[in-house]
C-alpha cells in the first residue's frame, strides 16, 4: 500500500495556524537524514513538533496550486476540508478500529498467531510508510488479541454467573460468547468448592446463596415476560406505532392495579363476609338493577351497608378493623406502586415539558423499529420527512416575522378559545351541582310514571348527564384547539389534555362536595351504600355511553369523514383523550372502594371489554397519524395525572370522610361510632390488648409520627438532601461542558499531529 | 454448540438463555422461525446458514428500510454476504429485545447506521440514514439543500471532538438523551 499522500495537503486548521501567527512557528529536524533517524523516529516526533521553523511555511507557499486541485476532489459535504490521507490515517487509529473488532470473529484473529507483531517495527528507511499498513493490520491483531486477554481475565475474577451475565451485555455474536465463556470458566469447573478444604457449615451458606440468586434469576424473566394481551399489543404497535400502543399499555397497568385492588379487598372483606351474611336475602332481581345498583344489591356484598359491625366466627375476626385497615393498606400499596412508577419514568426522561428540537436526536431514534405493516412503514417515513422538512425550512428561512395584526389576531383567537372552554367547563359543572342538589325541582316521577318505567330511573339522570358532559364537551375542546392553530404539535396536546383534565377535576370535585357535604346531612337510611350506588351508577354509565360511542360513533365519524368530508385518510386515535377517560374511571373507583368494595371488579370487567372494543375499533376505523407524538414523556406526563390530581385528591377525600363525617347509625362496620376513624382507634386498642407486643408500635407511632418536632427535623433534613443533590448536578453539568471542550481540543491536537506526521513523511 | 436436526439441546437452550436477553419461549419461537427458512435438506445441518433474501422475507423485517444493514451487521459469513445462522439471528433477536440493555442496542444502531462500516458515521453515512428515514418517494425525500443544512445540524450537535464525524461514543452520547429510543429499537416475532 502506497503512502500516496502529496505534501502539499494540509488542513484547514494547520494552515490557519500557521497563517494567522507567524510569531508561533513550528521546526522539525531537517528530514534529509533519514537513516539515523528511523530508529527512534516516532519518539523524535513527539519531542520536536513544538520546536520552531520556517521551511514548512515558505514549502507550502509554492505549492498552492497543487493544493486547489486536491481540494475539488474533497467531497463537497466534508466539513473541514480534511484530505484524504488524514481521514485514512484516522479511520485506521485504535479508537474506531477497537469498536469494530470487539465485535468481530474474535476466533478468526486470536487463531492467526502469524500475524505481525504488536511492537512497531522499525527497522527501515520506509518505516513510515509503512505506519498506515500497521496502522490497519498490526494494531487490528494486537487490539484484538489485546482485548480477548483481557475479556477473559477480566471474567475470571467473577463468579460463574455473574460473568455470565456481564458477557451477555457486551456486544459480542453469539459464537464468541460461548468460546471466551469456554475458555474463562474451564478452570473454574475444575475447582468446584466440594473439592475444597472448607469447613461443613459455610458449604451450607453458599449452597443456599447461590440456589437463592440462581431462583431469584430465574424468577425475574418469568415476570417480565407475563404478557397479556401479547400478539395482540404486537399487532396493533406493528400498525399504529408506539404512541398508541402507550394507550394499551396504560390500561393493562390500570388492570393490574384493579386486580390487585380486588385481591386484597376479595381476601379480607368481601370473602369473609360471604361466608357469613348478616341476614338472608331481600328484594327480587330485575333488569334495571345492573344499571341502578339498588334493589336487590343495595343490599349486597357490593355496598358499605352490608358488612357487620361485629365479629366473625366467633371472636376471631373483627370486621370493623379488617374493613379500617384492609383499605388503608390498599391505599397503602397502590401509592407506593405509582410512587415507584412514576420515578422510573421520570428517570428515564426528566425533560417532561422541554419540547425537543435537537435535531441529532431526532434523525437516531425516531425510526421505530416495531411498525411492520408496509402502509405504516410508509406512514412514518412520510411523518418523519414532513417533521424534518419543517424544522429545515424554519431553519432555512428563519424565522417568520409576524406582523403586529397577526399577533393580535392570533392573541384574540387565543383569547376567545380560552373564554369558551372556561365557561363551557363552569356552566357544565353548575349543571351538575344543580342537579344532584335537586334545585331543578323537577319532578321526574310522572314523567317516569307515565312511560311505565320503575322509579329507580330516576336516579340515573344525574350519571346520564355527567357522561353526556363527558363526552360532548372533548369534542368541542377538540374543535377548539383546531381552531386556534397552534404551531408546535406537543403545545396543542399539552393544552387539550390541560382543558380535558380540568373539566374532570371540576365534576369529580362537585360531585365529591355533594356526596360528602349535602347527602350526610339528608338524613338518609345509609348513605354510604348511597354514595356507593352513585358511584357505581356513574361507572357504569360511562361505560355504556363508551361502547356506544366506539361501537357507532367512531364507526359514523369515519363514513362522514370519508363520504362527506371527502378526507382520503381515516380519522387519528385520539390517544388524550382515552387516557383521560381512564384516568376519570380510575379516579372514581378509588373513592369508591370505600362505600362498595366490589367497584374494583366492575372496573375490571369494564377494562377488558374496552380493550377488545378499542381494538377492534382501532383496525377497522382508525389510522396511524401523521403527526409525531412522544411516548415516553406522554407517558410520565399521564402517570403524573394518575398521581397528582387522581391519586392524592381521591386519598384527601377519603381522609376527609373517613375522619370527619359521622357514619349512618344503622348500617355498616362503622354505625354507633363518631368517626369511622375512632373505629380504626378501637380496633387498634383492641389488637394491643390481644397482643402486648403491638403496644410497642404505637408507642412509636406517637413518639415519632404524632410529634410535630420530627416532623419538622425530617423535612429540614429532606430539604437539605435536595439542596444538595441540585447542587451536585449543577456541578456535573460544568464538569461536562469542561470535558466536552477538552475533548474538542485534543481532537485539535490530533489533526495537527497527523498533519506533522504527513509532512515529515515528505 | 449449534443446533442439529430441528430439536435444540437442553443444554444449548440453557446457554443461550444466559447468554442471551431472550426469554426461554423466545428462544423456542424464534427456533421455530428460522427452521422455517430453512431448506428441506439443511434443516439437519449443524450451523445451517440462510441467506439475506430469505432473510428478508420475515414478516418484522419485510418493510423496514434497514434490513439489509440488520443482516450485514449480525452476520459472521466469511463471504460478508449478510447470511445468518441460528446463533447470529438469536443475536439479532436479543439486541432487539425487551430486556436488551442501552448499550447493546445503541452499539448496535450504530453499526446498522455504518453504512460503510468504518466505524464512524461521515457525511455519507448521514445521508444515507436520513434517504432510508424519509423514504425514497420523490417529495419525501429531502433537497440538497436541506440535507446540507441538517448534516451540518447533526455534526454540529453531536460531533464532540469535531473531527467531521459521529464516532461510537459520540452517538452513544446523543442517544442518551433520547428517551424514546429503547423502546423504538424493538423487534419482537
Amino acid at each position: 500500500m502506497d503512502y500516496n499522500v502529496n505534501i502539499c495537503e494540509t488542513d484547514i486548521d494547520y494552515e490557519n495556524l500557521a497563517d494567522g501567527e507567524p510569531a508561533q512557528d513550528f521546526s522539525f529536524n531537517p528530514i534529509n537524514e533519514p537513516e539515523t533517524s528511523t530508529q527512534n523516529c516516532p519518539e523524535i516526533l513527539e519531542m520536536e513538533v513544538f520546536k520552531e521553523c520556517t521551511d514548512v511555511q515558505s514549502n507550502r507557499s509554492s505549492s498552492t496550486s497543487d493544493e486547489s486541485l486536491d481540494r475539488e476532489e474533497i467531497s463537497h459535504l466534508q466539513r473541514h476540508g480534511w484530505s484524504a490521507a488524514t481521514v485514512k490515517v484516522l479511520a485506521s487509529m485504535p479508537s474506531r478500529t477497537a469498536e469494530l473488532n470487539k465485535s468481530r470473529r474474535v476466533r478468526y484473529q486470536a487463531s492467526s498467531h502469524e500475524s505481525p507483531h504488536c511492537s512497531r517495527p522499525v527497522q527501515g528507511a520506509s518505516v513510515l510508510a509503512d505506519v498506515e499498513e500497521i496502522n490497519t493490520e498490526g494494531l487490528n491483531f494486537c487490539a484484538a488479541e489485546n482485548n480477548m486477554d483481557q475479556l477473559v481475565s477480566s471474567l475470571q475474577g467473577l463468579s460463574v454467573s455473574e460473568g455470565t451475565r456481564k458477557l451477555r451485555a457486551m456486544p459480542l455474536s453469539l459464537a464468541d460468547k460461548i468460546e471466551i465463556r469456554k475458555v474463562a470458566f474451564s478452570l473454574k469447573t475444575e475447582s468446584s468448592f466440594i473439592g475444597r478444604n472448607i469447613p461443613c457449615y459455610t458449604h451450607l451458606s453458599m449452597y443456599i446463596s447461590t440456589t437463592w440468586r440462581h431462583c431469584l434469576f430465574s424468577c425475574l424473566p418469568v415476570f417480565s415476560s407475563f404478557k397479556l394481551w401479547h400478539s395482540a399489543l404486537k399487532t396493533l404497535s406493528g400498525r399504529y406505532g408506539t404512541g398508541v400502543l402507550s394507550y394499551f399499555l396504560f390500561l393493562r397497568t390500570l388492570l393490574f392495579l384493579n386486580l390487585l385492588l380486588f385481591v386484597i379487598t376479595g381476601l379480607f372483606l368481601i370473602f369473609p363476609q360471604a361466608i357469613y351474611p348478616p341476614r338472608s336475602s331481600k328484594a327480587d332481581f330485575s333488569g334495571i338493577e345492573l344499571l341502578t345498583g339498588t334493589g336487590y344489591f343495595s343490599d349486597s356484598l357490593m355496598f358499605y351497608g352490608y358488612y357487620s359491625n361485629g365479629t366473625l366466627h366467633g371472636d376471631q375476626y373483627r370486621m370493623p378493623a379488617a374493613y379500617f385497615f384492609t383499605i388503608g393498606f390498599t391505599l397503602f400499596i397502590i401509592c407506593i406502586i405509582l410512587v415507584y412508577r412514576l420515578s422510573k419514568s421520570f428517570g428515564k426522561n426528566f425533560q417532561v415539558l422541554k419540547s425537543n428540537e435537537n435535531l441529532a436526536v431526532k434523525v437516531f431514534s425516531c425510526w421505530d423499529f416495531k411498525v411492520s405493516k408496509k402502509i405504516s412503514v410508509r406512514l412514518q417515513s412520510e411523518k418523519i420527512s414532513t417533521q424534518l422538512k419543517e424544522q429545515l425550512s424554519e431553519m432555512i428561512k428563519g424565522e417568520d416575522k409576524k406582523t403586529c395584526m397577526q399577533q393580535l389576531r392570533r392573541l384574540i383567537v387565543h383569547l376567545l378559545a380560552w373564554t369558551a372552554c372556561l365557561i363551557s367547563i363552569f356552566l357544565g359543572t353548575i349543571g351538575v351541582h344543580y342537579l344532584s342538589e335537586n334545585k331543578f325541582n323537577f319532578n321526574f316521577k310522572t314523567i317516569l310514571q307515565a312511560h311505565n318505567l320503575p322509579e329507580d330511573t330516576e336516579l340515573l339522570v344525574l350519571s346520564a348527564v355527567v357522561s353526556g358532559i363527558n363526552l360532548l364537551l372533548p369534542g368541542f375542546f377538540n374543535l377548539c384547539v383546531w381552531a386556534e392553530k397552534y404551531e408546535s404539535p406537543g403545545t396543542r396536546v399539552y393544552v387539550s389534555v390541560f382543558r380535558n383534565l380540568l373539566l374532570k377535576v371540576s365534576v369529580i370535585g362537585v360531585l365529591c362536595y355533594h356526596w360528602l357535604k349535602s347527602i350526610p346531612a339528608n338524613g338518609l337510611k345509609c348513605w354510604e351504600s348511597f354514595v356507593g350506588q352513585e358511584l357505581y351508577r356513574l361507572l357504569v354509565m360511562d361505560f355504556i355511553v363508551t361502547v356506544v360511542y366506539t361501537l357507532l360513533g367512531e364507526f359514523l365519524w369515519r363514513v362522514f369523514s370519508q363520504t362527506i368530508l371527502q378526507k382520503k385518510r381515516k380519522p387519528v386515535f385520539d390517544i388524550a383523550r382515552n387516557v383521560l377517560e381512564l384516568i376519570y374511571g380510575q379516579t372514581l373507583t378509588w373513592i369508591g372502594v370505600l362505600f362498595a368494595p366490589l367497584l374494583p371488579a366492575v372496573q375490571l370487567i369494564k377494562l377488558i371489554v374496552l380493550f377488545y372494543m378499542k381494538e377492534r375499533s382501532l383496525i377497522l376505523n382508525c389510522q396511524a397519524s401523521r403527526k409525531p407524538w412522544r411516548a415516553t414523556q406522554m407517558t410520565t406526563l399521564f402517570i403524573c395525572i394518575l398521581w397528582f390530581p387522581s391519586f392524592l385528591g381521591t386519598v384527601v377525600t377519603i381522609i376527609y370522610t373517613v375522619w370527619i363525617i359521622k357514619p349512618s347509625e344503622n348500617c355498616g362496620p362503622f354505625r354507633n361510632l363518631t368517626t369511622m376513624f375512632e373505629g380504626g382507634q378501637m380496633s387498634t386498642r383492641h389488637l394491643e390488648d390481644a397482643h402486648p407486643i403491638l403496644k410497642w408500635l404505637s408507642w412509636v407511632y406517637d413518639c415519632l409520627v404524632d410529634n410535630p418536632v420530627f416532623l419538622f427535623l425530617a423535612s429540614g433534613v429532606f430539604l437539605m438532601v435536595i439542596y444538595f443533590q441540585a447542587q451536585v448536578v449543577d456541578g456535573q453539568r460544568k464538569i461536562v461542558s469542561r470535558l466536552e471542550k477538552q475533548i474538542e481540543n485534543e481532537g485539535k491536537d490530533k489533526k495537527f499531529l497527523i498533519a506533522k506526521l504527513q509532512d515529515l513523511c515528505k | 454448540m449449534g443446533t442439529t436436526a430441528s430439536q435444540l439441546s437442553k443444554e444449548s437452550l440453557s446457554e443461550y438463555q444466559e447468554l442471551t436477553f431472550l426469554t426461554k419461549q423466545e428462544i423456542l419461537l424464534a427456533h421455530k422461525r428460522f427452521t422455517e427458512l430453512l431448506e428441506k435438506h439443511e434443516k439437519d445441518q449443524i450451523d445451517a446458514r440462510v441467506p439475506m433474501n430469505k432473510i428478508i422475507t420475515l414478516p418484522e423485517l419485510k418493510s423496514n428500510p434497514f434490513k439489509e444493514r440488520i443482516c450485514h451487521v449480525f452476520s459472521t459469513s466469511e463471504q460478508k454476504d449478510g447470511s445468518l445462522t441460528f446463533e447470529d439471528f438469536l443475536d439479532l433477536l436479543s439486541a432487539f429485545s425487551d430486556s436488551a440493555t442501552l448499550e447493546i442496542k445503541s452499539h448496535y444502531a450504530f453499526r446498522i447506521f455504518d453504512f460503510d462500516d468504518d466505524g464512524t458515521l461521515d457525511c455519507a453515512d448521514l445521508e444515507k440514514l436520513v434517504n432510508c428515514l424519509t423514504g425514497e418517494t420523490n417529495d419525501a425525500k429531502l433537497s440538497s439543500t436541506e440535507m446540507k443544512q441538517l448534516i451540518s445540524n447533526i455534526l454540529e450537535e453531536s460531533d464532540i471532538d469535531k473531527d467531521g464525524t459521529v464516532n461510537l461514543s459520540e452517538f452513544q452520547h446523543v442517544i442518551s438523551r433520547s428517551p424514546d429510543f429503547v423502546s423504538s429499537f424493538k423487534i419482537v416475532l
